[in-house]
């Protein structure tokens, strides 16, 4: 047997509840492995960044334990923090600095001695190092973006935070995003990161967790997760009134609408298979000589699923 | 152990920030202080002959300097850490392996360096204008260097305290400036008619002045040692609220 290795993060029972009594973290328990890419999946304002800010330094908890690298953070947070890197949801930095000496300053302040090639290195791999000398205020938006993990990763960090990584950037950007991040895997770096965007979770993440008003919901295997979440809903429109379905169409979740009008197809798991299913009763239909005039499809929400994961709890309990 | 790295980053970080803003940080001073040798130095100057000894053009250069010192080191300190709660770049601070050690070593230090600085260049201007001497030059430097810690760590307190840009000019505009405008910078406290010779002596800065004073010329209003003493009481107390600051998280973390 495989020895089991000691999680990188490990966090019990962590509570935050807010001056104004908000509790923005619900007794949390968390094992972050070494290596792994983990994405905290919810909805704005579930807790994803007072996570983040409770192991980083930014929020203060009112109970629970948080052990980094196999030590309490609360005692050993000097040591740990230089091993901790963090890329925050809103650009925040001094302006008028130039990139190079921005990098040069976060290296500097997580406690590691100058070093001007590993600097340019971080910048070559964000394609910041032709931007080294100029103002940040003159980047765009996604450069900015960029400053700010170049920033977060100056010191070398062994733990990654990335916080709504891809949260307003564009398509090009987010992809190039998670390049970047599958290259820090490459690298050995354990990256955690925060998303409200399903297919976020799936195209990056090796675990996935979900968190919702403060209580971390489930976490479990990427792949077992993406079949529990996955939904796909379809209605079709029928040009004509209809009275029961076809006996094509029995195999599949389908209903048909009380005013005979609609049927609606909700099925699937995340793998695919709901969009390969609604084509296949799309065929069905046609095939039994049912004319359908509009067809609707959308992948279900994360706030439907957490409805739904909510509400098994519920029943769990 | 001090994270003497971080504590060299910091500070580096906010004399880069100095040096970009080197225009309005040292001719405005130089400007405001030469304004002043001007009208009070020469045009009123010329009418009063010496104060306790001391021509009226120097007499007035400890106050003029305490004028700059405290308004520059609170001003720089507050901006210092003020600017990364406005702009959201406290968060790298917040997450950085940084306690209330390097950071007060880092942005007061930074501070009063460039106050240090700002006093040789006023003291070299001044020069133009006037001619003194400084009779304990070695004292003069240490009590500079007191005046603009202290006072730089009074501006992280502001900078911290502050919620907008309003407050943050507050207490430099409208406290330190007028205290100092009657705090013995232009005359001595015995010129003053009664009462108001012993309501002076309850304004601090009083003894700020004083005490640069006694460094320049060896005599003073009030004496070196109470000027001294009440200098490091200042300096203790803004160290123990900074400590208080970074236990409870007060304004920084959530």
């Amino acid at each position: 047997m495989k020895p089991i290795p000691q999680p990188i993060l490990d966090i019990r029972g962590l509570t935050k509840v807010y001056p104004g009594g908000l509790k923005a973290l619900d007794s949390v328990d968390l094992e972050i492995r070494k290596g792994e890419i983990f994405a905290l999946l919810g909805p704005n304002g579930a807790g994803k960044t007072t996570l983040i800010g409770a192991v980083c330094g930014m929020v203060r908890i009112s109970s629970g334990t948080i052990n980094a690298f196999g030590e309490d953070l609360a005692r050993h947070w000097r040591s740990a923090r230089q091993r901790i890197g963090l890329v925050p949801q809103e650009l925040g930095f001094d302006m008028f600095d130039t990139v190079e000496r921005q990098v040069g300053y976060s290296r500097g302040l997580f406690g590691r001695a100058p070093d001007a090639s590993r600097v340019e290195e971080v910048l070559r791999s964000l394609s910041l190092w032709e931007k080294r000398g100029e103002e940040i205020r003159k980047l765009s938006g996604g450069m900015k973006r960029r400053v700010l993990i170049a920033k977060a990763l100056a010191h070398d960090p062994e733990l990654l935070f990335l916080d709504e990584p891809t949260a307003g950037v564009d398509v090009e950007l987010r992809r190039d995003m998670w390049r970047q991040i599958g290259a820090l895997r490459e690298q050995g770096v354990t990256v955690i990161l925060t998303t409200h965007y399903i297919e976020e979770a799936e195209e990056m993440a090796d675990r996935v967790g979900v968190i919702d008003k403060g209580r971390l919901l489930l976490v479990d295997e990427k792949d077992e997760m993406m079949k529990r979440l996955g939904r796909t809903e379809a209605h079709f429109t029928l040009a004509a009134q209809l009275s029961e379905l076809p006996p094509a169409l029995r195999d599949y979740p389908v209903t048909l609408a009380e005013d005979g009008r609609t049927v609606c197809y909700r099925g699937g798991d995340g793998t695919g298979k709901g969009k390969a299913e609604v084509a296949a009763v799309a065929t069905a239909l046609v095939q039994s000589g049912i004319v359908f005039t509009a067809l609707d499809q959308r992948e279900s929400s994360l706030e439907d699923i957490f409805v739904g994961l909510v509400e098994q709890q519920g029943l769990a309990a | 152990m001090i994270n003497w790295r971080s504590t060299f980053a910091i500070y580096r970080n906010e004399l880069s920030r100095f040096r970009r803003t080197v225009f309005g940080s040292i001719v405005s001073p130089v400007l405001t202080t030469s304004l002043y040798f001007i009208v009070f130095g020469a045009a009123i100057g010329g009418r009063i002959n010496e104060v306790g000894g001391v021509e009226y053009g120097a007499f007035i250069v400890p106050g003029l300097l305490m004028l700059t010192l405290l308004s520059e080191s609170t001003s720089n300190a507050s901006f210092g850490i003020y600017m990364p709660r406005f702009t959201g770049a406290i968060y790298e601070l917040l997450s950085a392996p940084v306690g209330v050690a390097e950071t007060l070593l880092g942005f007061v230090g930074a501070a009063a360096t460039k106050s240090l600085i700002l006093a040789a260049i006023i003291l070299t201007t001044a020069l133009i204008f006037v001619d003194y001497s400084i009779a304990h030059p070695l004292f003069a430097l240490v009590y500079i260097m007191l005046v603009a810690a202290s006072f730089s760590l009074l501006g992280f307190i502001l900078g911290v305290w502050a919620e907008g840009f309003e407050k943050l000019q507050m207490v430099p505009l409208l406290i330190l400036t007028p205290l100092t405008f009657l705090g013995g910078t232009f005359y001595s406290i015995d010129m003053l008619p009664s009462p108001w010779d012993k309501i002076a002596l309850a304004n601090p800065i009083v003894y700020l002045v004083n005490g640069l004073r006694w460094t320049f010329y060896g005599h003073s209003d009030v004496s070196i040692g109470v000027s001294l003493g009440l200098t490091l009481a200042f300096l203790a107390i803004c160290v123990a609220v900074i400590a208080v600051i970074f236990r409870t998280g007060w304004r920084l973390r959530s």
